[in-house]
């Protein structure tokens, strides 16, 4: 045994070094190659996402109208104007009420979808196929058919309104309920992302785990709370950041709907970014809302994940 | 005993099937309301209670909107763009994720870590910059300017790599002893294996670009420029309310093409998207 242990170790110990020739030869042969292959899309990837994140905080520190020849330097102006401005308050809590609105409203419903989508019954394959198809779907598109389903005079939130007796408000022009309105919509059209994820979670615990709480006695709200959902866990932290971030970036609904209004109650941090770069021309702010955007995403998503890391557990 | 049981069981099923019902309803009638929308008359869309089903369909309201606005342009553009994006990032993820895994060099981490960390930058910081490097270059109104900013891959490069570690070492070791070049070895044994990756990577990004919004906002102020999302919010801004029968028209022309995609391909998205969040 030792001696055949020793055989073995000394035949692969020769090849090994030549196999290290081998690789040090093909690692200096390739590496032309390999910056080849990867130099286009690395080329994009810094001129138009990695450079734009320095000049962006560059001009975070400018007073510039896009146009004139001469950007002034006016320091952590921007910022202190953003921090007093009264406005830029109300957007930052736009922001927040409609993050928590969108991100909530789409996994809740989506875990809700996708506990009654995960049935053996016939014809279900058509009803995931209905509740899926929202999300390709162009925002701007669903927009301006909500608009329409949105009157109060004729829209078929109106309708389903007096089904259950009352008469539907002036969604899209009232001040609170506008902001209501878009985060319906966004769900709407969304919820077929998480329920998706949800399904294929759902459908790879193990049927076992079911059986052996049933055999105990488990009831279906035990078997839910104590099986389903920490199973689920890494589903969740997974949705919960990919949706935050996904949240952040709606802007076709929030335009075509409303708008940002009525009275800016509906304008979102990158509403506001477009609003005051392509709208007002004022570079210098624009640019500081976005770094406030990113340092908030990333502190979210940070926290998500650390806060998640904790709680979830991946075994 | 069991006659109990089997109620308790026809009970359930036919709550489950009451709730799927629900849920089928909840999200399939306002794809209903827009469908049947685009075919009524004016005088039908304004009536309440509304009409559910149109009396004579109004196929003029579609003739009616692509003559509202350029809607061939809008569709042309979208097209060019959306291709021209989806071709360029498609051959830059597979020749990223194959140098990345096959190819032997230093620096591989770095490429790596460079690719993904880029995923945490939001568009919108990079917004007004893109929007600056894209004027000072010339290319406002433009198929470059809509294209190729948007062309590089982050999340692709991920997909198909984590991919093309699990093929089979044996097959690949085996082609090269064939005599398979690189370039060989991905066109002939890496990329017909990696089939279905491929296509779900497609429907993801022809989705995604079909119905951008923001960026071809920015990058485009010519009507003929637009594409058909802005042209779709454009056409409802010109047509106003009074005339909800084209512009619902044209949303439906907006919307259906995503819809066949998504019908063709509703397994490979399922299975894409779904699968990806649990290998993530």
């Amino acid at each position: 045994m030792k001696v055949l242990e020793r055989t073995e170790a000394a035949t692969r110990v020769r090849p090994l070094a030549g196999e290290r020739l081998e690789r040090l030869r093909q690692a200096i042969d390739e590496w032309p190659l390999f910056w080849l292959l990867v130099a286009p899309n690395l080329i994009l990837l810094v001129v138009f996402t990695y450079w734009p994140l320095v000049y962006n905080a560059y001009l975070s520190l400018m007073q510039w109208d896009l146009i004139s020849p001469v950007k002034i330097f006016v320091g952590l102006e921007n910022y202190r104007f953003l921090l007093e401005d009264s406005e830029f308050r109300e957007v930052v809590r736009n922001t927040v009420v409609f993050t928590l609105g969108t991100v909530g409203g789409t996994m809740l419903l989506g875990l809700a979808f996708a506990l009654v989508l995960d049935q053996p019954l016939r014809g279900l394959a058509l009803a995931r196929g209905v509740v899926f198809a929202p999300y390709v779907l162009s925002g701007a598109a669903v927009a301006v058919f909500w608009v329409n389903m949105l009157n109060p005079r004729f829209g078929l939130v109106a309708q389903v309104a007096s089904w259950l007796g009352t008469v539907s408000p002036d969604w899209l022009n009232h001040p609170r309920l506008a902001m209501v309105a878009v985060i319906l919509v966004y769900v709407w059209k969304n919820v077929g992302f998480s329920t998706i994820v949800y399904l294929a979670g759902l459908q790879r615990i193990p049927q076992e785990l079911y059986e052996a709480a049933t055999v105990d006695g488990a009831g279906v709200w035990q078997r839910f709370r104590s099986i389903t959902l920490p199973q689920l866990g890494p589903i969740t932290l997974f949705l919960l950041v990919v949706s935050t971030i996904a949240s952040f970036q709606a802007f076709d609904l929030i335009r075509v709907l409303t708008d940002g209004g009525p009275v800016n109650a509906t304008t979102t941090l990158l509403f506001y970014i477009w609003e005051q770069g392509f709208v007002a021309f004022n570079a210098g702010r624009a640019a500081a809302a976005a770094v406030v955007l990113f340092a908030l995403l990333a502190v979210i998503s940070w926290l998500q994940v650390r806060l998640g890391e904790r709680r979830v557990s991946y075994d | 005993m069991t006659e109990r049981r089997n109620w308790r069981r026809a009970i359930a099923t036919g709550l489950r099937g009451l709730l799927v019902g629900l849920v089928v309803v909840i999200m399939g009638l306002p794809l209903y309301w827009v469908a049947t929308g685009a075919l009524k008359t004016n005088q039908e869309i304004y009536t309440f209670p509304p009409v559910w089903i149109p009396r004579q369909p109004q196929w003029g309201n579609f003739v009616e909107a692509w003559q509202a606005v350029p809607f061939g342009r809008f569709f042309v553009n979208s097209i060019v763009t959306t291709l021209g994006a989806v071709a360029l990032e498609l051959l830059f993820a597979l020749l990223s994720a194959y140098a990345l895994v096959f190819v032997r060099s230093r620096g591989k981490g770095l490429v790596f870590a460079v690719v993904i960390a880029a995923l945490l930058v939001p568009g919108t910081v990079t917004l007004l910059p893109n929007y600056l490097t894209v004027a000072r270059l010339g290319w406002i109104n433009t198929y470059q300017g809509l294209i190729i900013p948007v062309a590089a891959v982050a999340f692709g490069v991920f997909l198909f790599r984590q991919h093309f570690l699990t093929l089979p070492r044996d097959l690949l070791d085996a082609a090269r002893l064939d005599g398979c070049g690189h370039l060989g070895l991905l066109r002939h044994v890496v990329v017909p294996l990696s089939q279905p990756v491929i296509v779900t990577f497609l429907v993801i990004y022809l989705v995604a670009h079909w119905n951008d919004f923001l960026w071809p906002l920015v990058v485009t102020n010519r009507l003929e420029w637009r594409t058909v999302p802005v042209g779709v919010a454009y056409l409802y801004q010109v047509e106003g309310v009074q005339n909800w029968g084209p512009i619902l028209a044209g949303t439906v022309m907006a919307l259906v093409p995503m819809l066949l995609v998504y019908v063709v391909a509703q397994r490979w998205i399922v299975k894409g998207i779904g699968g990806g969040a649990l290998k993530g």
